[in-house]
């Protein structure tokens, strides 16, 4: 698309116009975005074609429609978190990821829905209410970047971006039948990423397939001096290997997470038929124990929240967005965050002040800062012996909407395989395979050790090509 | 209450926490400007106004400025963390302040006082400052305001808070360190001092407990003093507080207490119960700072000469204790260069010192001015050595000197002191000596009741302009020679 529109085959206004008309279809339906920046995209299109016809060259993105997370800072474009609180704020500026993105010649097509401040496995914690699954409208689209996974799913557009705090790309990915991708910690700036768990959370990539993962992401990725956590190092290209298959390559099948309990038969055997297609591609699979990933989702559950409920403080009523009035400011604080969190919201901040409290720390925060040492450790251990590991990305394929929301705990399981990597800084991919009992998709995780990007995407590419038809697109 | 009777058989323990703003071009995590005084809300970006999605970036000058510090004070500087210290302000952007808690960059340090005590430095930590609140109406109390205006500008601004020991053992003493504290910071170049703009903030934690007693009693905190006069006024005040308490049978409550310039007294803020829990957490926006040990010793070995060297220096030229007050007073007025101007003119240094600490310092503090260059202060020294200028008369040109300047020989002449060289002064005494020859007789004889007489006549009969001391041992130099 982005070759065509450089070499002036098509116009990028008319690939926008394509994707735009897509949306006018079937948007009210699935409810992708909380903004579609119509008029934005236009003129930006139309500034690609002129660059095209006076024979500039536009970059590697040319004319390519993205979605943006609705938490990625759009300078003049409100950025609302799915949140009440965030009522009328308009970014002064943008984030790393969008000037590069924009420097790329892509063209911005809107910012998708989500679970408020990225806390949710289902898109329904959105304060602007739920987004659908493109597959089947019944179902969610998985979360908390169900929007960019939607939106990638229906055709709104080809690429997205959405963000990663503990399988928010990887399980929404899986169950829309899309590729999803968080990279190493540090690899992508997290500047102008609204923060959910600092420490946590990597922007990603969202494609139709592997190969555009792997481009959007090597757009995307690099140093960048206003984010202190971003690696110095030049990162590994995604797109490096691809079209290398896997021959030789030593693939290890993490068994707590292929056997843990509330993997769904038919996602198991999806895995075991992925395990198969790796190996007839030459690739030596074996099982391998990663035993501390079994205490990931409680170290998660400390962490995460316990990081939250200090990036969320800031929005206090005092300087930007909701203001309910009080008596005091005591009272106007109270007020304003009762008004303009949701209740998952609410719920963590509640979970990660108690974590963090005088005479709990230790037990709490501190602890699972170890579980974390201690799930680095066996990922190390097991990258010795192998160059990739495999699991499930997610336990089920889509469930209905309202299935798991009076249920915080049963949503929580759903990143029982996507929080480990989180917590250990590793990358991560999901890869549409094939589909489950009910006709719906079914994704495999690629995990890689540290900055194994290269070697991920290539092996996500070897499973892209063996997926039984009806999964991906 | 504050009277001095109720500390009888007290003792009074004081540690300090010192937040020294520095002076850095931009501010700790973002590159806006870093200066006082301009219009509110100017010197902002989305990263010191905690906007969603901005993230800190730690700024180099600031690190080695706190080196600066560290090193200045005698601490270990250490590979060091930032924590994020969690409490709702509407002056904090993010509702959280990036500190640093259980890792710090200094630790274990001292800072020595003029009067030879060190006082322990248990840290010297950086953090970033909050912005400034002012509530409007109601006196600028905020339980009376009307409504709230907040300036970002200072948010972000680089500070390092300085932790004292509970060393010190009386207001004068806790003067003395924030005094000699603010020298050394202004000696490193990291911070300008000025308390009234505040670059430099004090609080102060206080107890008592009877004299010979080695526990340490309960503290409270007191904030709020905006200069050094209101430090010692608050200690004394407190002091006297929690001794009346405790004499009459009360127990100190550990609190934190609001020191009121107006009425002179300390009000409860808070109580420990009510103390915030601030929820300290490794700040993951940032990496461990670990400078090396190759800048730490480059900012060690660039750092300029501190007050206590100086002294030193001082005190060693003049020839007196390091630990004299008229040392003390030389550096603290950034006099020391008319001492080596006086050594090295081989002036002599001891009459040098007591004059920069007695009269120039004098002026200096009454007139405010300083016209004074080292070399006409060693014109002066000298006149007055070689007997051009009598010790009364030096003094006043000096002062003369100090206030409107110019050249003292100059001054000398306009305020009429001549010169009276010794052979003048033979003469008069010549002339005296023949106009009373009755009481001559009578001194010669030994009544030395008419030493005053004489001195008189002298004084008379030269104006004012003869050096009293050397008439007098010449008068007495005339008797020995009559009578032998």
């Amino acid at each position: 698309m982005a070759a065509d529109v450089r070499q002036g085959r098509r116009t990028a206004s008319a690939v926008l116009e394509e994707h735009l008309r897509r949306i006018a279809e079937r948007e009210a339906d699935v409810h992708a975005f909380n903004l579609v920046m119509e008029d934005q995209a236009r003129s930006r299109a139309a500034e690609i074609d002129r660059m095209v016809a006076a024979g500039d060259d536009p970059g590697p993105l040319a004319g390519v429609p993205v979605a943006l997370k609705d938490l990625l800072c759009t300078r003049g474009v409100p950025t609302t978190c799915s949140s009440k609180i965030l009522a009328g704020w308009v970014p002064p500026y943008d984030a790393t990821v969008v000037s590069r993105l924009a420097a790329a010649g892509a063209v911005f097509i809107g910012k998708t829905n989500m679970d408020e401040f990225a806390m949710g496995s289902s898109t329904e914690h959105s304060a602007f209410g739920p987004t659908r699954n493109p597959r089947c409208l019944g179902r969610v689209p998985g979360g908390s970047s169900g929007g960019s996974a939607a939106a990638v799913a229906a055709g709104f557009a080809p690429l997205a971006l959405g963000s990663d705090t503990g399988g928010s790309i990887r399980q929404p990915a899986a169950l829309c039948g899309v590729v999803g991708a968080k990279p190493t910690y540090g690899v992508v700036s997290r500047y102008g990423l609204v923060a959910f768990a600092s420490s946590l959370d990597q922007i990603g990539p969202f494609a139709a397939n592997v190969a555009d993962a792997a481009l959007l992401l090597d757009t995307i990725s690099g140093h960048d001096p206003l984010d202190s956590t971003s690696l110095p190092a030049s990162p590994p290209l995604a797109s490096a290997n691809l079209g290398r298959g896997a021959d030789g390559l030593r693939v290890g099948v993490i068994a707590e997470l292929a056997g843990a309990e509330g993997i769904a038969h038919d996602v198991a055997s999806r895995l075991g038929e992925a395990v198969d297609a790796l190996a007839a591609a030459g690739a030596k699979v074996e099982e391998i124990s990663v035993p501390a990933v079994r205490y990931g989702l409680s170290a998660y559950y400390m962490i995460a929240p316990a990081e939250a409920s200090s990036n969320l403080a800031r929005y206090d009523g005092v300087r930007y967005g909701l203001r309910v009035p009080g008596a005091d400011i005591t009272e106007m604080y109270m007020a304003t965050r009762s008004a303009g969190f949701g209740p998952e919201v609410k719920r963590r901040i509640m979970l990660g002040t108690y974590a963090l409290s005088a005479g709990y720390y230790d037990a709490y925060y501190g602890k699972a800062q170890k579980v974390r040492t201690l799930i680095i450790r066996d990922f190390e251990e097991a990258y010795r012996s192998f160059d990739v590991l495999l699991s499930p990305t997610a336990p089920t394929t889509a469930f209905e909407l309202g299935a798991k929301t009076s249920d915080p705990l049963t949503m929580y399981l759903n990143d029982v395989c996507t929080i480990p990597s989180n917590l250990a800084g590793h990358p991560a991919i999901s890869v549409p395979f094939g589909t489950g009992d009910d006709g719906l998709p079914v994704g495999v995780q690629v995990l890689a050790p540290a900055l194994g990007e290269t070697v991920m995407f290539q092996v996500a590419e070897v499973l892209e090509a063996a997926a039984p038809t009806g999964g991906g697109q | 209450m504050a009277g001095t009777s109720v500390m009888t058989g007290w003792e009074i323990v004081i540690g300090l926490e010192v937040h020294c703003e520095l002076r850095t071009e931009t501010k700790l995590f973002c590159s806006c400007r870093n200066a006082f005084g301009d219009e509110p809300n100017t010197n902002v970006c989305p990263v010191c106004l905690g906007l969603p999605g901005s993230l800190p970036v730690l700024n180099r000058q600031a690190v080695e400025y706190a080196i600066r510090i560290g090193t200045a004070l005698h601490c270990t500087v250490q590979p060091s963390l930032f924590h994020r210290k969690n409490y709702f302000y509407p002056d904090m952007p993010k509702d959280y302040q990036i500190s640093q808690y259980d890792v710090p960059i200094n630790i274990d340090g001292w800072l020595e006082l003029p009067s030879g005590k060190r006082i322990g430095v248990i840290r010297a930590h950086m953090e970033e400052d909050t912005g400034k609140t002012t509530h409007v109406g109601g006196g600028g109390r905020i339980h009376e305001a009307s409504h709230s205006l907040v300036d970002y500008n200072r948010a972000g601004v680089p500070l390092v808070e300085i932790v004292s020991a509970p060393d010190m053992r009386s207001a004068e003493e806790a003067r003395d360190y924030v005094e000699e504290l603010r020298a050394v910071l202004i000696a490193t170049g990291a911070s300008d001092g000025k308390m009234e703009e505040g670059s430099l903030r004090v609080d102060c934690n206080v107890s008592v407990r009877r004299e010979g007693s080695t526990e340490l009693g309960t503290r409270c905190e007191i904030k709020n003093m905006n200069s050094l006069r209101s430090l010692a006024h608050a200690v004394d005040y407190e002091a006297a507080r929690q001794a009346e308490l405790l004499a009459s049978g009360g127990v100190v409550a550990q609190e934190t207490r609001h020191w009121d310039e107006a009425d002179g007294s300390t009000h409860s803020m808070r109580s420990k119960e009510e103390a915030f829990d601030y929820r300290y957490f490794p700040e993951p926006d940032l990496v461990a700072l670990d400078p090396g040990p190759e800048w730490v010793e480059s900012v060690k070995s660039a750092l300029g000469v501190l007050p206590a060297e100086r002294r030193a220096r001082v005190a060693e030229a003049a020839g007196v204790p390091v630990s004299s007050e008229a040392v003390a007073t030389v550096v603290r007025l950034q006099l020391d260069g008319f001492m080596t101007a006086a050594v090295s003119a081989k002036a002599d240094a001891g009459l040098a010192l007591r004059r920069l600490a007695n009269e120039v310092a004098g002026e200096l503090a009454d007139s405010g001015r300083r016209d004074l260059d080292p070399d006409g202060f060693v014109r002066l020294l000298l006149m007055e050595q070689q007997g051009e200028l009598t010790s009364a008369q030096a003094r006043t040109v000096l002062r003369a000197l100090v206030a409107e300047g110019g050249e003292p020989s100059a001054i000398a002449a306009k305020l009429g002191f001549q010169a009276l060289a010794s052979g003048a002064l033979d003469a008069v005494m010549d002339e005296v000596i023949a106009a009373n020859p009755r009481e001559w007789e009578r001194y010669g004889a030994g009544d030395d009741r008419l030493t005053g007489f004489f001195i008189g006549k002298i004084k008379a009969a030269t104006g004012g302009n003869a050096d009293l001391r050397a008439a007098t041992d010449l008068l007495r130099q005339r008797r020995s020679t009559a009578a032998s």
